[in-house]
C-alpha cells in the first residue's frame, strides 16, 4: 500500500477497540438466528423449558414435524398397531400420534422456489434491455421516464393490493404461479432498471460500436457484446430480485391462498398442539433462510457492491 | 438466429422503444392502473365482496370520513413514532459501526458480512421467530434481560407499553446494517487529501471528524434514511407476524390498518381513500427531504 498516507492509518490499539466493539455486535446480532437454528434441532419439551437450555440433546423432532401431519391416537389404537417401519414414525409414536400423510411444507417451499426463480429472471432481462436503452440511446423524457420508474417503489403493496386482487380473479391470474411471477416481475422491475442502468453506464460505447463495425447488428452486439460484459450487475440485480421475491409476504397472504401459496406465509401457520410448535416452526424458518444466508456469505462482494451502488447513484 | 436477422435493419429508435416497450406496459399495467383503480374507488361506496353491486359515487365523502376519524389520527401516531424511533436509533448505531468498520481492521469484510445477515432475511418468518425471543414463559429475550437486570416476568408482545418497543428493537436490529453499509460507502468516499490537508494544518482528531468525516457522511446518512423512512411507513410484514398490530391497536401501523378495513371489512371505497391519502403523505414528505437533502448536499 501508499506508504506516503500511512500516518493516515488508525493506531493499532484503535483497530483493537473497533474491532472488539464490532465483534461483539456481530455476536449479539447473531444471537437470534443461531437460536432459532438450534430451536429446530431441540424436541418440544425442551424449546419451552426454562431457563432456555443451550445445552440440549439434539432431535430431529422438528423436522419431522414440519414436513408430516399427525394425529393423536389412543393407547389401544398404537398398541394395535404393527411396529413402526422407521425411525420417524418411531418418534412420533413416541408422542402417542401417528402420521397421517406429508405436510403442504414442501409444496409451499417450490411455489416460493418457482415464484422466485421466474420473476427473478423476468425482471432481470427486461430490466437489462430497458437500462440499456436508457443508457445508450436519446429518450424522449428519459429523466421523467426514470423517475416514474422509481416512484412505483414508493406504492404501498397493501394500496395497489386490492384493485390488482379485482384484476387478477377477472383474468383468472388469481392465486396462480403465472400471476405471482407476473407481480413480483413488475415490483422488481424498477430496481432492476436502476442497478443495471448504473452497470451498462460503466461499459465503454466502443464496445458494441467495434462489433456493429464488424457487421454485428444492434441487437446481435447487445446479446453478444454488452450482455456478457454486463454480468457482474445482472449477477447483483438477480441476487436481490431473488431475495424479494423469496422474502415477499403482504402480497402472497393477500392475493395466495392454496395453489400458488409462499413459504412466508405459510410457515406462520405451523400450529402444534396447545399452541405453536417452535421445533417445527424452527426447522422451517432455519430451511427457508438457510439458502439466503449461504447466497449472503458467499456472494457477499456483489451484493454488498449492489446494496451501496443503488443508494450512491441516486 | 432468424429471429435476429429480421430485426438487422432496426434502426437505433425502434430498438430503444423495443426494449423500454415491455417495461413501461408492465408498469402501465400492473402498477399505475391498480393506482388510477383505486383513486377512482376512493369517490365510491365500493364493496369488493358484494360482486353484483354496482358502485355509487359520493364524491369526497370517503376523504371527509377518514380524516375526520380520530382512529386514522391515532394509527398515524403510532407510524410517527415507530419511525421516528426506529431511524433514530438506527442512524445512531448505523453510523457508529460504519466508523468503526472504516478503520480496515483484519476480518473487517467477514464481519461485515455475518452483520449484514438480518437484513437478508424475510421480515415475516423474522416476526414469527421473534414471537418466541420475546414468549414472557420461555422466551431467550426475556431471560437475557431478567439475567442482568432482575425485572421479573413482562410480556414484550402482550404489555401496549412495551409492544411498541418489541417492534422498534425487532426493526432496528434488522435494518441498522443497511444504514451502516450505505455510511460505510460515504466514508470510503471521502478523499484522502482531505485528511493529509487538515494534517498538515495541525487540525486535531475531533476538529477531523467534526469538519471533515461528518459533513461528507452526512448526505449518505440522509439517504439511508430516506429509504428506511419509506420502508418503514409501508411497515407491514414483520409487525402483522410479531403483533399483528395488538395488543388492542397499541402498535396497529397505518399499513395494518389499511389491511383491516380493505381486506377485512372489505370497505374498498374508503379504504382506497385512506390509502391515496397515505401515497400523497409518502410522496409529499419525500419530496420535501429530497428537497432539503440536495441543500444540506449543496453546502
Amino acid at each position: 500500500m501508499d506508504t506516503s498516507r500511512s500516518y493516515l492509518e488508525p493506531s493499532s490499539f484503535s483497530k483493537k477497540m473497533a474491532a472488539t466493539i464490532i465483534i461483539v455486535y456481530a455476536v449479539i446480532t447473531l444471537i437470534p438466528i443461531s437460536w432459532m437454528v438450534m430451536t429446530s434441532f431441540k424436541n418440544v419439551d425442551s424449546a419451552i423449558s426454562y431457563p432456555p437450555e443451550v445445552l440440549f440433546e439434539p432431535s430431529l423432532e422438528g423436522y419431522v414435524n414440519l414436513f408430516t401431519n399427525r394425529s393423536r391416537q389412543s393407547e389401544e389404537y398404537l398398541d394395535s398397531l404393527p411396529p413402526p417401519e422407521n425411525w420417524y414414525e418411531e418418534l412420533v409414536r413416541s408422542r402417542e400420534m401417528v402420521i397421517t400423510g406429508p405436510s403442504k411444507f414442501l409444496g409451499r417451499y417450490s411455489n416460493s422456489m418457482i415464484i422466485g426463480f421466474g420473476s427473478t429472471f423476468a425482471s432481470v432481462f427486461l430490466g437489462a434491455l430497458a437500462a440499456y436503452a436508457f443508457s445508450r440511446f436519446r429518450v424522449p423524457l428519459k429523466d421523467d421516464l426514470l423517475f416514474f420508474i422509481l416512484s412505483t417503489r414508493m406504492f404501498p403493496p397493501i394500496a395497489v393490493a386490492v384493485p390488482i386482487f379485482i384484476m387478477y380473479r377477472k383474468l383468472g391470474l388469481g392465486d396462480t404461479h403465472l400471476g405471482m411471477i407476473i407481480l413480483y416481475t413488475v415490483v422488481n422491475l424498477s430496481l432492476a432498471v436502476w442497478l443495471l442502468k448504473g452497470f451498462m453506464d460503466e461499459i465503454p460505447k466502443e464496445y458494441e460500436e467495434a462489433a456493429m463495425i464488424d457487421g454485428y447488428s444492434r441487437l446481435q452486439a447487445f446479446f453478444k457484446v454488452v450482455l456478457p460484459q454486463a454480468m457482474t450487475g445482472i449477477a447483483a440485480t438477480a441476487i436481490f430480485c431473488m431475495i424479494f421475491s423469496w422474502n415477499e409476504y403482504a402480497f402472497a397472504v393477500l392475493l395466495t391462498q392454496f395453489n400458488a401459496q409462499t413459504a412466508p406465509p405459510f410457515i406462520p401457520t405451523i400450529i402444534g398442539e396447545g399452541g405453536l410448535d417452535w421445533p417445527a416452526i424452527g426447522a422451517g424458518t432455519t430451511l427457508f433462510l438457510l439458502p439466503v444466508m449461504i447466497f449472503t456469505i458467499i456472494l457477499r462482494k456483489h451484493l454488498l457492491r449492489g446494496i451501496t451502488f443503488g443508494a450512491v447513484r441516486k | 438466429m432468424s429471429v435476429k436477422k429480421k430485426f438487422k435493419g432496426l434502426s437505433d429508435k425502434a430498438v430503444g422503444w423495443l426494449f423500454i416497450g415491455p417495461t413501461v406496459l408492465l408498469l402501465l399495467a400492473i402498477n399505475i392502473y391498480p393506482l388510477v383503480y383505486a383513486i377512482k374507488m376512493s369517490f365510491t361506496n365500493f364493496y369488493a365482496n358484494k360482486i353484483g353491486r354496482e358502485p355509487q359515487f359520493v364524491g369526497l365523502k370517503n376523504y371527509i370520513k377518514v380524516l375526520n376519524k380520530e382512529a386514522i389520527w391515532e394509527k398515524m401516531q403510532v407510524t410517527a413514532s415507530f419511525m421516528f424511533w426506529t431511524l433514530l436509533l438506527q442512524a445512531i448505531i448505523g453510523l457508529g459501526l460504519a466508523l468503526l468498520l472504516n478503520r480496515k481492521f483484519k476480518g473487517n469484510e467477514l464481519l461485515t458480512t455475518l452483520i449484514v445477515l438480518p437484513m437478508m432475511l424475510s421480515p415475516a418468518v423474522v416476526g414469527v421467530f421473534w414471537t418466541y425471543l420475546y414468549n414472557p414463559q420461555v422466551g431467550l429475550f426475556n431471560y437475557v434481560v431478567n439475567f442482568f437486570y432482575d425485572l421479573g416476568s413482562f410480556d414484550m408482545i402482550g404489555s401496549s407499553t412495551l409492544a411498541p418497543w418489541a417492534i422498534v428493537i425487532v426493526d432496528t436490529w434488522m435494518w441498522t446494517p443497511f444504514t451502516m453499509l450505505i455510511c460505510l460507502a460515504g466514508l470510503r468516499s471521502v478523499p484522502n487529501y482531505l485528511y493529509e490537508a487538515a494534517e498538515v494544518d495541525r487540525a486535531s482528531k475531533w476538529q477531523q471528524f467534526i469538519y471533515i468525516t461528518l459533513p461528507s457522511v452526512l448526505p449518505f446518512l440522509l439517504l439511508a434514511l430516506l429509504f428506511r423512512g419509506i420502508e418503514n411507513f409501508k411497515m407491514f410484514d414483520m409487525v402483522v407476524e410479531l403483533t399483528s398490530g395488538g395488543p388492542g391497536s397499541a402498535t396497529e401501523l397505518a399499513s395494518i390498518n389499511l389491511k383491516r378495513e380493505a381486506f377485512e371489512k372489505w370497505k374498498t371505497g374508503y379504504s382506497s381513500a385512506f390509502a391515496v391519502i397515505l401515497f400523497v403523505t409518502i410522496f409529499g414528505f419525500g419530496n420535501v427531504y429530497v428537497k432539503v437533502m440536495n441543500k444540506i448536499k449543496e453546502r
